[in-house]
């Protein structure tokens, strides 16, 4: 599955490993920042920059981290990125920084990005590291765009803020599903999302860890 | 790996020279686009006075539309303009930290916001001598959080125009709706002060405001589930539109006589 060519890396995580569906990481900011495209959007792509430069410099430094200190170093470098990633938002892109508040800065605990530096870029070189956190990045953000599409498709009618159903409050004849504005929505879209990737792949279903018995059988009465 | 990775002299070596990686690429970072942020935080600011007096138009330029408003600073204490401050650099939030200007509210604190400025910045829209509308910072206590806002009143010093929280940190869904724009719409045309007098009377009530309500005209349904909320928005309009607030400010458009 983990092909080692550059091209591999970077699309294996878009669909046949990708860090959401497959892995079930970072699913918590999934949940909170898709309530539009366009937070979703700039959310991915801040994902992808933290995942791709946090791979490339763990890779980078990786023969000389002591083991006893790995997990703190990782950290420092993905906390630093990510306050970049933040401050550069509200300089050039004010008004989302402020939709996406804290979730930007959460980034941190954000299981792919740690998960990516210790299970890849601790094992490969620089290069690779980089274009596999670029990969996984593209691989949230893809699953991101297609949350917040249908939740706000569904939930205000429009896709990045153009808009598609006329909604009743607008004069028009959609009833807007106010379900799909609130973070649980993203649950069953994930949900489904899942269920319909594994359809497609299943490889990827899991096996059970319990089996199901059949009921006690009926005996007659003693 | 090699073995010496391990080593007490190479952990410190790698820890400390990560740190030092790390500060200066944050600080650099910080530094270097902090005057961005800055502009952005400004036309932020603007764009909210903008919006609670209902004059935003979104698409045109902020700069162009605030050129019809006139910031001027107004000693609370006397109610008249000062001029020793330069209203476009003067900042409230600062004079309200530093004993100079400002002053300890003590017990007499209802907006919870401890020291109260000497000076504060008003907006006005239109001729400043006779302004359509006056829009004035408010802030006070809510559940978790002080809440920053402006308020925009007509003319008369009296009518309220609209009320809008640029920050705020309440509960999301309960006391956060002091955001909704259904809420806020609910402002309009409320009348902070009953007949000629100088208390203000708006408050926040539970249970919904209609027509038949006694004094609907000083009442606005308070927000459902957030109780602590809704009381701190009535404190801090009480606290800032009465004595120690603007209503010393505010008399002038009451009775136009005393003039400036």
């Amino acid at each position: 599955m983990a092909a080692d060519t550059p091209k591999g890396v970077l699309t294996t995580p878009i669909f046949q490993n990708n860090p959401i569906a497959l892995q079930i990481l970072g699913v918590c900011s999934a949940l909170a920042v898709t309530n539009s495209v366009q937070t979703s959007l700039v959310m991915g792509l801040a994902v992808i920059a933290v995942t791709a430069f946090s791979s490339f410099f763990v890779s980078l430094i990786r023969n000389h981290m002591p083991s006893s200190i790995r997990i703190i170093v990782q950290m420092t470098i993905i906390a630093s990125l990510v306050i970049v990633v933040d401050q550069v938002l509200r300089a050039y892109a004010y008004e989302i920084s402020k939709q996406l508040s804290v979730f930007v800065g959460l980034i941190i605990t954000n299981c792919i990005v740690m998960g990516r530096a210790e299970a890849y870029a601790m094992q490969n070189g620089p290069g690779m590291s980089f274009l596999d956190g670029v990969g996984n990045g593209l691989g949230y953000t893809f699953v991101l765009l297609v949350v917040g599409a249908v939740r706000e498709l569904f939930g205000s009618g429009s896709l990045m803020g153009y808009t598609l159903l006329h909604t009743v409050k607008d004069g028009g004849w959609y009833v807007t599903n106010g379900l799909m504005l609130l973070p649980p929505s993203a649950f069953f879209v994930i949900g489904l999302m899942i269920w319909a990737i594994r359809s497609r792949n299943p490889e990827q279903v899991e096996e059970a860890d319990f089996k199901i018995t059949a009921n006690t059988r009926a005996q007659e009465a003693v | 790996m090699a073995s010496n990775n391990n080593s007490i002299k190479k952990t410190l070596i790698v820890a400390f020279s990560l740190c030092v990686v790390c500060s200066v690429v944050v600080s650099a970072a910080a530094v270097a686009l902090r005057p961005i942020q800055q502009t952005n935080q400004e036309l932020d600011r603007k764009t909210n006075i903008l919006q609670v007096a209902e004059l935003y138009k979104p698409g045109d330029s902020v700069a162009e539309q605030f050129s019809h408003i006139t910031p001027r600073v107004v000693n609370l204490d006397t109610g008249k303009y000062s001029d020793k401050f330069d209203p476009e650099t003067f900042d409230q939030f600062a004079a309200a930290a530093d004993p100079a200007t400002s002053r300890s509210l003590g017990g007499n604190d209802p907006a919870g916001i401890g020291r109260r400025e000497n000076f504060a910045t008003v907006y006005l829209v239109g001729d400043p001598a006779r302004p359509d509308q006056i829009i004035l910072p408010v802030r006070g206590q809510g559940l978790w959080s002080i809440m920053y806002g402006y308020l925009a009143l007509k003319g008369d010093g009296n009518t309220i125009v609209g009320l809008s929280f640029y920050q705020q940190g309440e509960t999301p869904g309960l006391g956060g709706e002091v955001d909704n724009p259904k809420w806020k719409a609910l402002w309009d045309g409320k009348q902070v002060y009953a007949d000629q007098s100088m208390t203000p009377v708006i408050r926040l009530v539970k249970g919904g405001v209609d027509a038949q309500t006694p004094n609907a005209e000083n009442k606005v349904d308070a927000l459902s589930g957030a109780t602590l909320t809704s009381r701190g928005v009535t404190q801090l309009l009480q606290f800032w539109l009465g004595d120690q607030g603007f209503a010393n400010y505010l008399s002038r458009f009451r009775d136009p006589s005393q003039g400036a």
